[in-house]
């Protein structure tokens, strides 16, 4: 029994176990780091395939940059690659989405990080959740059947038609308000107590504490939040497919139909589109773009947030 | 040098009431914030239940009670089919034999048959839930006035028909049992690819990598980012990569199958796969960081390898979170439409889908195509569509909280 012990516990063992090639071991860390490989692998292929396919875009005849980034009329029929027509839709539809989430949005998530007993968060927390959850289909739905006709009712049956952006970007802006509300309060609650104890020690009412210490203090991360909500509006795509109207259309006004970036991709590849062609290489640069876009704000959004929480910790 | 003077008693009283008066106001406004959030999830919900079911306005070319004697839903398999052959003209029910021979199909199938071919229902106009219960007479005049000799009939759309029947051209008979299927399909295949991988890379970032070397940190960016990218674009990833470049794998030209094109279950499920692949590894690190270290240095005391410490001490403590996680996964992939329009989901399907290499279509697609048509009763079954959508939805999402709730654990 004794001779075993010490048998075992002879320094000679350890140094042999820790020299022994584990080759199951290093096939396994291999395999798993290219599998985390693959997620970078995934974004270059969207690089690539969109850039691709853009170039052929660009490299039409009919097409040039200039005219795609600068003329403001989209008909592929007659050759018209004017991007204004789709991005000013896009425009649009996400600022009022923005008008309507981020004040909904910040006011939802100081209520909830200030206000709120534990009690009425219970309650009030897995609501936004279900508003985050509903697929967008659905509220392209609501948008068109349930606000549109409000619309039309409220501003004249005769003055906007059935389609119109104010409808998909208000359904929009609801679909958002979750976002902006969970990464502002984030941002809220991320605030030290001792700011918080420090301005109710001055004698500071509730209200000011909130308006004055903790959102200016908190407000990195609002922005991020918003940069985030601007980047899911831009690329948001079935609310507006249904309810914002089929047709490119250069127009900033709400009450008019036009087609998004996102609603023009979605209706020109819903039908059996012949690849290599004019109309299949224009919605990858149109894609291209978009990802181009959400990529920056995503990429401004993550440095910002990063960068606050490092303040405080 | 200015000089400060304090306000007088009844100043100072005044001055912190107008604040306190102040402060009560907008806390009345970031609660209002809330009950717009809570008056719109109650308006979408109840707009969806009032489309689904009310009363509709119908005729029909020939009264049931002409071609039989007893009620129609109570014939047989065989009278139905008695009742279709004296009815059809006998190319009509030839045609109708081959599609699918009369014996093999279901009393309800044959049923409807009966109601499509020879009834032949029309749809004069539906009314919404609500209408329906308070304004009943007010329907009943318009009907009478506007459509005399229709027949008002109060009709669920969502009906367990609804749900077992396949895709129609008229709304009447359309259900969504080839685009439930599809749906599940889909969610199987995007499960299938996104888990494993998904696992293997939160494991990898975790526990394998140096967390402050550079290509972790771009990796970890990267995922953050791809969280961020529009569905459509992964749509357009799925399109040319899948459907197109991939397509003789994609097709099942490989395997012998010849009759389809890269548009197939396989293509739409890898692409919904990649696209909530960030999720699945976002929520499996979340998992694996809640695992204390002390199981891992207890692991490692008594001299397991790391690999035997991840499988069998991180892993199996993560797991609920994972299964969490991936459920939430599974509910995003079987919301999304945007990607699967780009990849070609068929929007009219009656074949139920038999492997990975068929055409298919999903239940969002559905909802999709009957929203945008113009006619009431299509959209009274994109409602009834919703319903089931969002019931699949509650399922996946209890079950997820169920979980969370059984197998967490408080360190």
């Amino acid at each position: 029994m004794t001779t075993k012990i010490s048998s075992l516990a002879a320094p000679n063992w350890a140094a042999q176990l820790r020299k022994k090639a584990r080759w199951g071991e290093s096939a396994i860390e291999a395999s798993l780091f290219a599998v985390g490989i693959l997620t970078i692998l995934i974004t270059l292929a969207i690089t690539i395939v969109l850039g691709d396919q853009a170039l052929l875009f660009f490299a039409e005849p009919e097409v040039n940059l200039q005219e795609f980034f600068l003329t403001t009329s989209w008909q592929p029929q007659i050759g018209d690659f004017g991007i204004w027509a789709l991005v000013s839709a896009t425009l649009t539809t996400s600022a009022i989405a923005i008008l309507v989430a981020l004040p909904l949005g910040l006011s939802a998530a100081i209520y909830l990080s200030e206000y709120a007993k534990p009690r009425a968060r219970a309650v009030l927390k897995p609501i936004l959740e279900t508003l985050a959850g509903i697929p967008t289909v659905v509220y392209g739905y609501f948008a068109l059947l349930f606000v549109s006709p409000i619309v039309r009712n409220l501003v004249g049956v005769e003055k906007v038609g059935v389609y119109n952006m104010l409808s998909a970007g208000l359904v929009m802006g609801i679909m958002i308000l979750p976002l902006i509300a969970s990464i502002s309060e984030d941002a809220l609650s991320a605030v030290p107590n001792s700011l918080r104890e420090g301005a109710y020690a001055m004698g500071a009412t509730k209200f000011e504490v909130s308006s004055q210490v903790l959102v200016p203090a908190a407000l990195s991360g609002i922005g991020a939040s918003v940069i985030v909500g601007i980047s899911r509006a831009v690329g948001e795509t079935m609310i507006v497919a249904i309810a914002s109207g089929a047709g490119p259309k250069f127009s900033f006004n709400p009450l008019d139909a036009a087609e998004t970036m996102t609603g023009h991709i979605a209706r020109i590849s819903g039908g059996d589109l012949p690849y290599g062609t004019v109309d299949y290489t224009s919605l990858f640069a149109i894609a291209l773009m978009l990802f181009l876009v959400t990529l920056i704000l995503n990429l401004i959004s993550q440095w910002i947030v990063t960068k606050f929480r490092e303040q405080y910790e | 040098m200015p000089s400060f003077t304090y306000p007088e008693k009844n100043e100072l009283e005044r001055f912190v009431a107008a604040r306190y008066r102040t402060g009560w106001v907008w806390q009345v406004i970031f609660l209002s914030a809330l009950i717009i959030a809570i008056f719109s999830l109650s308006a979408l919900l109840l707009n969806i239940v009032d489309g689904a079911f009310g009363y509709v306005a119908y005729e029909f070319k020939k009264d049931p009670l002409t071609i039989s004697e007893k009620p129609l839903d109570q014939l047989n398999q065989q009278e139905l089919i008695a009742l279709l052959q004296a009815n059809l003209s006998r190319g009509a029910y030839n045609k109708l034999n081959n599609e699918k021979p009369m014996e093999s199909r279901s009393q309800g199938e044959l049923y409807n048959l009966v109601i499509e071919r020879i009834i032949q229902v029309k749809t004069l106009q539906t009314y919404p839930l609500f209408r329906s219960l308070f304004e009943k007479a007010a329907i009943e005049a318009e009907v009478s006035e506007r459509y005399p000799g229709a027949r008002l009939e109060f009709r669920s759309w969502l009906s367990p028909t609804f749900l077992t029947t396949p895709q129609s051209s008229k709304a009447e008979f359309a259900g969504v049992r080839t685009a439930v299927l599809g749906s599940l399909w889909l969610v199987g295949i995007a499960i299938a690819f996104a888990l494993p991988v998904g696992v293997g890379a939160a494991v990898y970032l975790q526990e394998y990598a140096n967390k402050k070397s550079f290509i972790s940190r771009v990796i970890q960016t990267n995922i953050n980012n791809l969280a961020g990218v529009p569905s459509i674009v992964y749509g357009m990833l799925g399109l040319a990569i899948f459907v197109r470049a991939w397509e003789p794998f994609t097709s099942g030209a490989m395997f012998g199958i010849t009759d389809t094109n890269g548009r197939t279950i396989l293509s739409a499920g890898l692409t919904m796969g990649i696209l909530v692949l960030p999720l699945v590894i976002i929520n499996a690190q979340e998992a694996i960081k809640a695992v204390p270290d002390s199981l891992r240095q207890a692991a490692y005391g008594v001299g397991a390898t790391r690999w035997q410490t991840v499988w069998h001490h991180v892993l199996p403590n993560a797991l609920p979170g994972i299964l969490t996680g991936s459920i939430l996964a599974m509910s995003r992939a079987i919301g999304e439409t945007a990607p699967l329009i780009v990849v070609g989901a068929s929007t009219f399907i009656t074949i139920d889908p038999q492997s990975p290499f068929t055409k298919f279509t999903a239940l969002p697609i559905q909802i999709y195509q009957w929203t945008s048509r113009a006619q009431s009763e299509f959209q009274a079954i994109a409602a009834a569509a919703i319903l089931v959508l969002l019931g699949l939805l509650l399922t996946l999402n209890a079950t997820a909280i169920l979980l969370r709730n059984r197998f967490q654990r408080r360190w």
